[in-house]
């Protein structure tokens, strides 16, 4: 099967074109501008490289989250409405699962973590066993203090941190961590859609894709208008 | 020549919409789905809320513009979309929509300015409007006074320089308690109030005789109602609301009148949100009627934010040869007549 992957939930703008086990074009950025105005050239590039007719594709991935909000309704939108157009389905691809699937049966703990701003990171716990990827914590938006007690707390003895957040955490972590820990080296260590594109092709097959019009970004946190209403509601509100 | 048929996408603001229009001016669909009930909740449009809403619902509302115009994809000649001004987050959902769908099916796309989306709202159910004409748009975000030269040409004599009259219809409303979203609150509660109750103060701009600016009149409204609540004196909101209508329409009227003299304009259409203002549109409709002018405006469904609107627009600029690159962004303050 042929399917396009999108990937703007960050900072990197990446698309990518695989046919079962062969990634046959991959385009990442991660550098700063618009995805809005780069992630349809990327995409039209790459179709244009390989000579593919848009209508061979069986599905279009998505990394759909958490990440910049913005970001992620950009790529959702793109992958709709190519995904409407076409009549295909949307494989949604978790963002934090496409990262760990960089570091592909990597021994020990894979912790991807996402700069989310206001001292949290968005992060879950993964390892490989079986040469399968397994979500051992589940996603979530927390602090880095909270994500090291957590990973000091597994049996594990060596855990692997990729994601900008780790720009942003990596001394506090090497405080607070208690294990051996490494972080992934340039080329692993951001979101690429080669690596939404190999868990598409694998969650299609597990019936995981979706109609375009169900599709939505897992933003993971609801907006600020939301937060501090239901703050309100609930009679402990912070004042802000 | 053959027919063309637009498939247009707005999401400017908290206004999902879809629309197929035929050579410009007839609608074979208009689909809107309005979010107005979710942003009651926080007594105005909350932008993120706003663009999450959009990319639930984006897809839907295409499918159901093409189910309910009779076409498909296959009769669809070029896409249209709203790509500024707005809230960017908004635009941003259309816009990513409108390239990819575009782009999957090889079909042009035309990026539309959605002031004049609300515009050409006026060619919709007036066969015979042609440009030149003058009009008045004003909305929640927007209150200018626009000449158009011809289809795409426009020349702006006078805008606001402060709120937008939209903008002072939901801020009086709130004060007065009549709640979100204010433009028809007003115009319901004016219907019973009297409009000559108080004496408002009409706004003017020193050397732009075509400028607007409302802040005036409603800080005004807001200090009496202090003064009154301080004096221990009760208010009657229908007749404030009356008052504050009529000081608006009075100041919109007589700027677009004083510009059709001096621009020698006999052709005079309104458009945008406030343009489904009752008193608005009587007011105007009978200024144009003593001048002997001829006034047109969009029905109410017309002059909210829709996309058969912004598929009128882009019928004219894709005649005009207009292509927007799929690099195309969404420009949160894009200027009228800029491309």
């Amino acid at each position: 099967m042929k399917i396009l992957a999108i990937e703007s939930s960050g900072l990197t703008a990446s698309a990518a074109i695989a046919e079962d086990e062969a990634l046959l074009a991959e385009y990442t950025v991660n550098f700063k501008k618009t995805h809005s105005q780069t992630l349809l050239p990327m995409i039209d590039e790459i179709v244009k490289m390989i000579g593919m007719d848009l209508k061979e594709l069986d599905a279009v991935a998505v990394s759909e989250g958490p990440g910049s909000f913005t970001g992620l309704r950009i790529g959702s939108a793109t992958a709709k409405g190519i995904a409407l157009a076409l009549e295909k389905k949307i494989v949604p691809v978790p963002t934090l699962d496409a990262l760990a699937y960089n570091l592909y049966d990597t021994l020990g703990l894979v912790c991807p973590i996402m700069d989310a701003r206001r001292g949290q990171v968005y992060t879950a716990i993964y390892r490989f066993e079986d040469h399968r990827l397994v979500c051992i914590r589940e996603k979530t938006a927390e602090s880095i203090e909270d994500l090291a007690a957590e990973l000091n707390g597994l049996p594990e003895r060596q855990v692997t941190f990729l994601g900008d957040g780790v720009p942003v955490f990596r001394e506090r972590l090497a405080e607070i961590l208690d294990k051996d820990f490494s972080f992934a080296p340039a080329h692993l260590s951001r979101q690429r859609a080669g690596a939404v594109a190999a868990l598409g092709i694998r969650y299609y097959k597990e019936g995981r894709a979706q109609e375009s019009k169900d599709h939505k970004p897992e933003y993971l946190r609801p907006s600020q208008a939301e937060r501090v209403r239901a703050e309100k509601l609930s009679g402990r509100g912070e004042k802000s | 020549m053959d027919d063309i048929r637009i498939l247009a996408i707005e999401s400017s603001c908290d206004e999902t919409a879809a629309s197929v229009v035929k050579n410009g001016r007839e609608v074979l669909s208009n689909v809107i789905s309005s979010q107005i009930a979710l942003h009651t909740l926080y007594g105005g449009v909350v932008p993120e809320i706003a663009s999450r809403k959009h990319i639930e619902k984006i897809d839907q509302v295409i499918t159901r513009a093409l189910e309910e115009a009779g076409v498909t994809l296959d009769d669809i000649d070029a896409v249209g979309v709203t790509y500024g001004p707005g809230l960017v987050g908004a635009l941003l959902v259309g816009v990513a929509e409108a390239k990819a769908l575009a782009y999957a099916r090889n079909l042009p796309l035309v990026g539309v300015h959605h002031i004049e989306g609300h515009i050409s709202a006026n060619y919709i159910e007036n066969p015979d409007l042609e440009p030149p004409f003058l009009c008045l748009v004003v909305s929640g975000g927007h209150t200018h006074l626009v000449i158009v030269r011809d289809y795409g040409e426009f020349e702006i004599l006078g805008r606001t320089r402060d709120d937008a009259a939209g903008e002072a219809f939901d801020k009086v409303a709130r004060a007065i308690g009549l709640g979100y979203p204010g433009g028809p609150k007003i115009d319901k509660a004016a219907k019973e109030g009297n409009p000559s109750a108080y004496d408002f103060p009409r706004g003017k701009v020193t050397g732009s005789p075509y400028d607007f600016s409302f802040s005036g009149l409603k800080s005004a409204v807001l200090n009496y109602l202090n003064s009154a609540s301080m004096k221990g004196e009760t208010v009657r909101r229908e007749d404030v609301a009356a008052s504050f209508q009529k000081a608006v329409t009075d100041v919109l009227t007589e700027h677009t009148m004083e510009a059709a003299k001096d621009y020698k304009i006999k052709k005079i259409a309104i458009a945008g949100g406030v343009a489904s203002n009752s008193a608005l549109r009587a007011s105007m409709e009978e200024a144009c009627r003593r001048r002997n002018y001829s006034f047109y405006r969009p029905s109410p469904v017309l002059c909210t934010d829709n996309a058969a609107m912004i598929g009128c627009a882009a019928y004219y600029e894709y005649i005009r040869g207009t292509r927007s690159g799929w690099d195309l962004n969404a420009v949160p303050d894009l200027k009228l007549g800029e491309r």
